[in-house]
């Protein structure tokens, strides 16, 4: 493999009965998506906490995507509300202790928005080309 | 405007004469409070029960042994009533607490002052303690602020308690040798307080002395958070800061949020074993031990600043001597920023991650 191209590692956390739905539904009208996700499906966006976050991160992890039901149709009722703070707030602390929170991101998809999943992922992959790897892979300071 | 309680005498004896009349007219069993715990003026915080050992209570003494808001909520939920003298921030610490169903505010007679700031253990307790500590109630009564106390009550603006039942009226009060006022904010606080023989009043805190401090107190925060540069150069200041913790989670032991039993950090959740330490060395050819101190840092950050009163304790324990309070202080105002919320001021405001609002944060994930 050439060691300069840089090839990044992303971590999508989605949820199971929106986003994960949405991913096959992507997959099975054969759209073309970015191989660089690893996907992990969870029940429900509100599922993720930070330190899961945190050590996806630590762990060498160059972007995280959390996807999750649109607000208002969580399958839960309003786990992904729950989400949407718990994501403002790290990514508050990442933007005050200047960590790059843009390698932190999340979305909304539909189990019946299988373009939009194709596009969100693309979009996120070629923003964290652009970005560089994450600092913390390589470093042993940690 | 408030009903005053005026007693003739000095506002520390004055306050003494007070809780030895609760105590011995059965109206409290008890009263948590700084006290002296020998000649060379070591202080501790005590419960007492019997008045005659109030002649060893020190309420007001510029130190913190502990956040009193650790030991509170370990004496309530409580049938009888009880007092405590506590700081601005350890009764800020207390209400967060509450909220965390880790104590309860019933029966609990709280009493507060405008405070001056502590000063660093190790500083209240060395050599030349008398002079400093002199000094420091010299520099008070004027509303000046010490030299000597902790950075993060240099910079702390919420000198003045929020949801106590009896304020006293201490920073920059000329008075306090002589006369003693205690402001009653709450039905309680009057009702406990009825038989007691003294001068009655109405007045409040004066708001020229508290603007004055104020002022200073924006001021020292700002000099004080230009100095951290640890919001400013990230990953690199961060591993140059957090390097040198020895990872004891000593700041964590001493927080008066942090109260889980089993803390997930210490939890086997984030051991390393054998493999992850082979596919680690794998990566980076090199590994730090103890690992994972600077994930703790930011995974504390994330899990309760938004919380943090900042009362300057993690800091005065690190024995790495990392400005842990300055960091959490400063991340901790972005993050209650973010949900308008000022902690321990009001126990009717939930936690932020415990609530949500439909119409909030709409620009993200779309």
């Amino acid at each position: 493999m050439d060691e300069t191209k840089f090839t990044p590692k992303i971590v999508g956390f989605l949820c199971n009965w929106c986003t994960y739905a949405a991913a096959d539904l992507a997959g099975s009208s054969k759209t073309e998506i970015s191989p660089l996700f690893s996907v992990i499906r969870v029940m429900c966006s509100s599922r993720i906490d930070h330190n899961l976050l945190l050590t996806t991160f630590f762990n060498g992890a160059d972007g995280i995507l959390i996807a999750g039901c649109h607000p208002g149709d969580c399958h839960y009722d309003k786990g992904n509300y729950y989400a949407r703070r718990r994501y403002a707030l790290l990514k508050n602390v990442m933007d005050t202790l200047k960590l790059e929170p843009e390698r932190l991101e999340l979305s909304w998809v539909s189990a019946s928005e299988g373009k939009r999943y194709a596009d969100v992922v693309n979009e996120f992959s070629k923003k964290i080309e652009q970005l560089g790897p994450n600092p913390i892979k390589k470093s042993s300071v940690f | 405007m408030n009903k005053v309680i005026k007693i003739e005498n000095g506002t520390k004896q004055g306050v003494l004469n007070f809780l030895e009349h609760l105590i011995t007219t059965d109206k409290i069993s008890g009263v948590l409070t700084l006290r002296k715990i020998n000649e060379k003026g070591i202080c501790d915080y005590g419960f007492i029960s019997d008045a005659k050992e109030l002649k060893f209570a020190d309420p007001f003494a510029p130190v913190m042994p502990i956040n009193a808001a650790q030991t509170l909520s370990s004496l309530t939920p409580t049938t009888k009533p009880i007092a405590a003298i506590i700081k601005p921030c350890e009764l800020r610490g207390f209400v967060e607490r509450v909220k965390r169903v880790q104590g309860s505010m019933k029966n609990v007679l709280l009493i507060s002052y405008t405070c001056g700031g502590v000063l660093p253990l190790n500083t209240f307790q060395g050599d030349g303690s008398e002079k400093i500590i002199a000094d420091y109630y010299n520099a008070i009564s004027k509303g000046e602020t010490p030299g000597s106390i902790r950075p993060t009550c240099k910079a702390c603006e919420y000198f003045v308690p929020m949801m106590a039942d009896i304020t006293i009226p201490l920073l920059g009060n000329s008075e306090s040798e002589s006369e003693c006022s205690l402001i009653m904010n709450s039905e309680f606080a009057i009702q406990i307080s009825k038989e007691f023989q003294c001068e009655i009043i109405t007045s409040e805190l004066d708001s020229k002395i508290i603007d004055k401090v104020l002022a200073v107190r924006i001021s020292e925060k700002e000099k004080l958070y230009n100095k951290t540069k640890v919001t400013k150069d990230g990953l690199d200041e961060l591993v140059n800061i957090f390097g040198k913790c020895v990872g004891c989670h000593g700041c964590s032991r001493v927080c008066p949020i942090c109260y889980c039993v089993m803390c997930d950090f210490e939890s086997h959740n984030f051991d390393y074993n054998i493999e992850i330490f082979e596919t680690e060395l794998e990566q980076k050819g090199a590994l730090r031990l103890p690992p994972d101190t600077v994930f703790f840092q930011i995974g504390r950050l994330a899990h309760m600043s938004f919380s943090c009163v900042g009362c300057g304790q993690c800091e005065d324990v690190c024995p790495a001597n990392i400005p842990v309070a300055t960091i959490f202080k400063k991340v901790g105002e972005a993050t209650a920023g973010l949900f308008d919320y000022i902690p321990g001021k009001d126990l009717e405001e939930a936690i932020p991650v415990m609530i949500f609002k439909e119409e909030e944060f709409e620009e993200i994930g779309k």
